[in-house]
């Protein structure tokens, strides 16, 4: 059959030779336009292999004349994101913590600098924005601290961590399992109970929580308040107030005496730089909660705990 | 059977003939040169108008300043969120080119149309270098010689100084004309500034000095939409063939009075014409209805000693009743039909909304969002706290002082985040700088006791002379009990 090459008459091309029922196939050359673009292609495919990573080798690849590496860009990126940062990150690191927020340009970059580590390292338990998880961490946007919420202090506990055993530094305290090491009777437990959710405005005083209060007094009022008003420098929470890392419900209340949780945090002073977690504690005092720094010991102090510093 | 020859043949392609229009003088010629005038003046010069707006704003009359996203035209300042009242001229526009063609046929072809426009001073660059239409004619058809090239050479650098000068006229709109001139001729421009001119004086040059015609006939749509738009009402540029049929040569004529038409066949509406038709075969879609071969008719007219008018501005229904031996509807009267009154109204409708509302708008916008997570903090004396984003956009060209409050919301108390709660007030004042948008994140607090969900109203007051504000209701959150 492919013998039968001829000249097509009417286009002035050869035909392949293929003919089916009188229906012929012209042998019509590629557009020279097509052609000149593919071999451009294939010389371009041989100039890339050459210049740019492209055969798989067992361990790696070949790595081409120019160097190139999608690891080496994103590095190269990253270092000039650091260098235009760097203005900024060096006043931070400059600037006394507690004038960040007297300096609202500084102040911005750090809070958002410090929401952006905090999305790496702090969210996977306190939780987007900060939320905290009910039972487990505690919220950092409320009004509510447990070892203090002005920035020093927050600097500090990101610093430290929470009761990290093998560290100097560390915030330490120590909740006794009053339940699980008998020394309290289950009836005691359930007084204190009662007792604890008549300061907090939950139940009406009763003859429980009567009970409760001298038991309270006891076991609960060195480290939480006479008056149940809580420690910071023990992180004992305060226990008259609406906020209950581990509920305040009777059930709660009672595990919790029972066999305290003693939550711990990392440190991060030992895998963060100082300027990181200067931006973190910014962030974290921005969320909500931020308490302006204590007046210095023999400051004065208004009469009803303000800081003396003209505000209302 | 077509012969294999015949096919191999056959092609769709039809190369241009070339069009040398003669030079005309009359009412449509100096028309279209005091049209040219205007739109090249407004072309040219409107970036050069200056405006006084303030310290904080540019004094650009009419200014599309992509960079920071603002659109100024005169005493109206318009925001990317406002883009409804670019949407607004673009219809009106649109509407504005229903009703012109309706009432005068292709007019905005004729005389506005930037092709047009481009093209006729082309045409009369052509004129200047090359001389009129039969000199013209011998040159394109002479062979190379020293003086053709000498010619063509200072024609297409003409054509490229006017080409060049259009694209660089066009980047003005877009930043601060002075200042964009100074830069561009030292190199400093934005490069996309160089590539705008570029491919801008690229079109200029092809389209006008090349193309010409061929634009209006083969790529462009308005001529066939144009179609739907007009009717029997509408002025077309018309031959009146009853007056002119038959033709003959003026000898002839004189030789058989009464035998012939007015039309003496002197082919000078085709010797003017800038798309190169013969407008004695009808309406086509090559004219643009300059009403260039009404003037060379007229002219024609005047001196074989005929009434003007064998070529004019006529409706399809004038041309019945004028055949028909009566006469033509006074043009006031023609233009005054219920399609172009309807599409008046539509047209002066958009316009006065647009002006009514551009009247109204308030300069300060108020867009609030809710902070998701989390969505409600429980505070340590049973209060509920929400936390909101407020996006205040100070659209005027001063720093203002505005008032934030709450209402809707018993017993809620607000602080911003430079705040503390201690300092929670019913509202909070904030300074805005100049023409621009300032976050403030809001905490609102409210008491404990109430529903899970509750609808409450945020507002903006100006606090400096113009009190008129922005709200928005959005809604608080409480633990579900």
């Amino acid at each position: 059959m492919a013998d039968h090459k001829r000249i097509d008459e009417a286009t002035g091309t050869s035909t392949v030779g293929h003919e089916w029922d009188g229906i012929e196939e012209l042998n019509t050359p590629l557009p020279r336009w097509w052609l000149w673009t593919f071999y451009a292609t294939i010389v371009w495919a041989a100039v890339y292999v050459v210049l740019f990573p492209a055969w798989p080798m067992i361990d790696g690849a070949t790595e081409g004349l120019l160097g190139w590496s999608s690891r080496g860009q994103l590095e190269r990126e990253l270092a000039v994101d650091a260098k235009r940062r760097a203005p900024i990150v060096q006043a931070i690191g400059a600037a006394e913590l507690a004038d960040l927020p007297a300096r609202p340009e500084l102040m911005q970059a750090a809070v958002q600098g410090g929401g952006a580590a905090f999305r790496v390292h702090c969210v996977q338990c306190h939780g987007a924005g900060g939320a905290g998880v009910k039972k487990l961490y505690p919220s950092l946007t409320d009004d509510d601290w447990l070892w203090g919420g002005d920035l020093p202090t927050i600097q500090d506990t990101i610093t430290h961590g929470i009761r990290n055993p093998d560290h100097k530094q560390t915030r330490m305290s120590q909740m006794p399992a009053f339940g699980r090491d008998g020394i309290l009777e289950p009836a005691q437990i359930a007084d204190a109970v009662s007792y604890v959710r008549t300061i907090s405005r939950q139940e009406k005083p009763g003859a429980s929580s009567a009970r409760g209060a001298a038991i309270f007094e006891t076991n609960c009022a060195v480290c939480h308040g006479a008056s149940g008003e809580g420690g910071r420098q023990v992180g004992a929470p305060k226990l008259t107030d609406a906020i209950w890392l581990y509920g305040g419900d009777r059930a709660s209340l009672t595990a919790t005496i029972t066999q305290p949780r003693n939550g711990v945090m990392p440190r991060w002073g030992e895998r963060l730089d100082p300027v990181t977690i200067k931006m973190l504690a910014a962030y974290v005092y921005s969320l909500g909660g931020g308490e302006k720094l204590a007046p210095p010991a023999g400051g004065t102090a208004a009469p009803d705990g303000r800081q003396a510093d003209g505000k209302p | 059977m077509a012969s294999p020859e015949h096919l191999a043949k056959a092609s769709l392609y039809e190369a241009r003939k070339g069009v040398y229009p003669k030079k005309v003088d009359g009412f449509f010629r100096r028309f279209k040169w005091g049209i040219m005038a205007v739109t090249l003046a407004i072309y040219y010069g409107t970036p050069w108008i200056r405006w006084d707006r303030g310290p904080y704003a540019p004094d650009q009359a009419v200014l599309v300043d992509l960079a920071h996203r603002r659109f100024y035209m005169f005493q109206i300042e318009i925001w990317p969120h406002e883009f409804y009242y670019v949407a607004g001229l673009l219809i009106m526009a649109g509407i504005g080119l229903f009703l012109l063609t309706s009432a005068v046929g292709r007019a905005w072809c004729g005389y506005a149309c930037p092709q047009t426009v481009w093209t006729d001073l082309f045409q009369h660059v052509d004129r200047l270098i090359d001389g009129d239409r039969n000199a013209q004619i011998r040159l394109a058809n002479a062979p190379w010689s020293v003086n053709k090239a000498a010619r063509r050479g200072a024609k297409y650098l003409v054509y490229l100084v006017i080409a060049f000068w259009t694209g660089g006229a066009w980047i003005m709109y877009f930043a601060d004309a002075p200042t964009l001139t100074h830069d561009f001729w030292t190199g400093q421009a934005a490069p996309i500034a160089y590539g705008t001119v570029a491919v801008l004086t690229a079109t200029t040059f092809i389209l006008g000095g090349f193309m010409r015609e061929q634009v209006c006939i083969y790529m462009c749509p308005w001529p066939r939409i144009q179609t739907a738009m007009m009717d029997e009402k509408s002025l077309l540029v018309t031959y009146k063939d009853w007056r002119g049929e038959p033709r003959g040569s003026l000898k002839q004529a004189q030789a058989h009075p009464g035998a012939f038409g007015d039309c003496i066949d002197c082919n000078q509406c085709v010797a003017v014409c800038p798309t190169g038709v013969d407008i004695r075969q009808g309406p086509q879609i090559g004219c643009i209805t300059c009403a260039l071969c009404i003037d060379a008719c007229d002219g024609v007219m005047a001196q074989i000693g005929r009434p003007r008018g064998l070529i004019d501005y006529c409706t399809l229904e004038d041309a019945a009743a004028e055949q028909a031996g009566g006469t033509s509807k006074p043009v006031r009267k023609a233009l005054m039909h219920p399609r172009t009154i309807i599409y008046f109204s539509i047209w002066s409708a958009i316009g006065l909304a647009m002006l009514f509302s551009l009247g109204q708008r308030t300069r300060l916008d108020l867009a609030v969002q809710h902070e998701r997570s989390p969505l409600y903090v429980q505070l340590s004396d049973g209060g509920i706290r929400n936390t909101y984003t407020l996006k205040l956009r100070n659209m005027e060209a001063r720093p203002r002082r505005v008032s934030v409050s709450v209402s809707g919301l018993a017993g809620a108390a607000l602080w911003s985040e430079d705040g503390a709660r201690e300092d929670a007030r019913q509202s909070l004042d904030v300074a805005l700088p100049a023409d621009s948008v300032t976050r403030v994140k809001l905490f609102v607090a409210a008491p404990g006791g109430g529903p899970a969900r509750q609808d409450f109203t945020i507002a903006t007051r100006g606090l400096d002379g113009d009190p008129r504000g922005d709200s928005e209701t959005i809604q608080f959150d409480r633990p579900e009990t």
